[in-house]
């Protein structure tokens, strides 16, 4: 009984493929990021808005391949709890900079 | 070899940190923190946003930031954010050296990356008159920063913890849980310093 176990686990422990593939990914983002600003060549919207978008792909990728989010029986309040605060946080700082830039 | 896989066909591969109804309900509530802590950092980042350009003449994001020391910062995390992953990798293989292995590697990082931030913070008040009281940016910049800071002090402290339990106990379906919440902790911090890194770091070198 305990060897099947030790071998299940095995079996599903191998080369750690998802780690890495996840740690690629978000060096490549932050690279990727990090060269449309300091290369001064596009527009500041542009800029700005494709600097968010990678970082919000940053933050799935460790979510889905460092954090496991959809592994537990719970996954569906877990992915609603997340989700959740992400969308308040959205709201938060979306709503903070829309508002301020009518204060002058 | 069959009566694994009948084994496996029969009831799904389960982690040991979900195990038990304990143990799975505890990791459902560390997500019900993350959100909440998702919120609080949300506030932080709307405040400082809001005031980045309200330098009171004080030194501006443009002069301070140094693209080397904070990709030096964010490499770290993000790498050990990456070491911290084996960590879990490891806890299902139930191999308790693994794991602190990569945990203490983890640590080293965490360690590395409080270095080069406190050096940042002590160069911009000693050397730039950057400090928190100069302007209303400095304020929301070392608040938000800073607040992040706290956070991955207070992570290499309770990785430590986790780690001499483990040694002390080895995996059970406990250590398992703690493992994998120390873990989530600290891949959450990576995810907040993506948007620092964004927001912060990135966008004051734009605007």
């Amino acid at each position: 009984m305990m060897n099947e176990n030790v071998e299940q686990h095995n079996a599903h422990g191998g080369f750690p493929w998802k780690h890495v593939i996840g740690l690629i990914l978000s060096l490549a983002l932050t690279l990727i990021a990090l060269w449309i600003v300091v290369s001064y060549s596009f527009s500041t919207t542009f800029t700005l808005a494709s600097i968010i978008i990678l970082a919000i792909f940053q933050a799935l990728i460790q979510l889905l391949f460092f954090m496991h989010l959809n592994e537990s029986k719970s996954r569906v309040w877990q992915i609603i709890a997340i989700g959740f605060g992400f969308f308040t946080a959205a709201t938060v700082v979306v709503g903070s900079l829309w508002i301020m830039a009518y204060s002058l | 070899m069959s009566s694994v896989a009948s084994n496996q066909s029969n009831k799904p591969y389960e982690p040991l940190e979900y195990s038990t109804e304990d143990g799975r309900l505890r990791i459902l509530g560390f997500w019900i923190f993350l959100g909440a802590e998702i919120v609080l950092f949300s506030c932080l980042f709307a405040t400082y946003l809001v005031v980045h350009s309200h330098t009171a003449g004080g030194p501006t994001s443009k002069e301070l930031y140094d693209v080397k020391e904070f990709m030096i910062e964010t490499f770290l995390l993000l790498i050990s954010s990456f070491t911290c992953g084996l960590g879990t990798h490891e806890l299902r293989r139930h191999n308790a050296k693994g794991i602190i292995i990569w945990l203490i590697i983890t640590l080293l990082l965490g360690l590395g990356f409080i270095y080069m931030e406190v050096n940042e913070f002590v160069k911009y008040a000693t050397e730039e008159g950057a400090t928190v009281g100069r302007s209303a940016f400095l304020s929301g910049f070392f608040v938000l920063v800073g607040t992040h800071g706290a956070h991955v002090s207070l992570g290499i402290l309770w990785m430590t913890s986790i780690i001499i339990q483990l040694a002390k106990r080895g995996v059970t379906a406990v250590t398992a849980r703690k493992v994998f919440i120390v873990g989530l902790y600290w891949h959450f911090l990576d995810v907040v310093w993506i948007f620092i890194f964004t927001a912060v770091y990135l966008t004051g070198m734009v605007l």
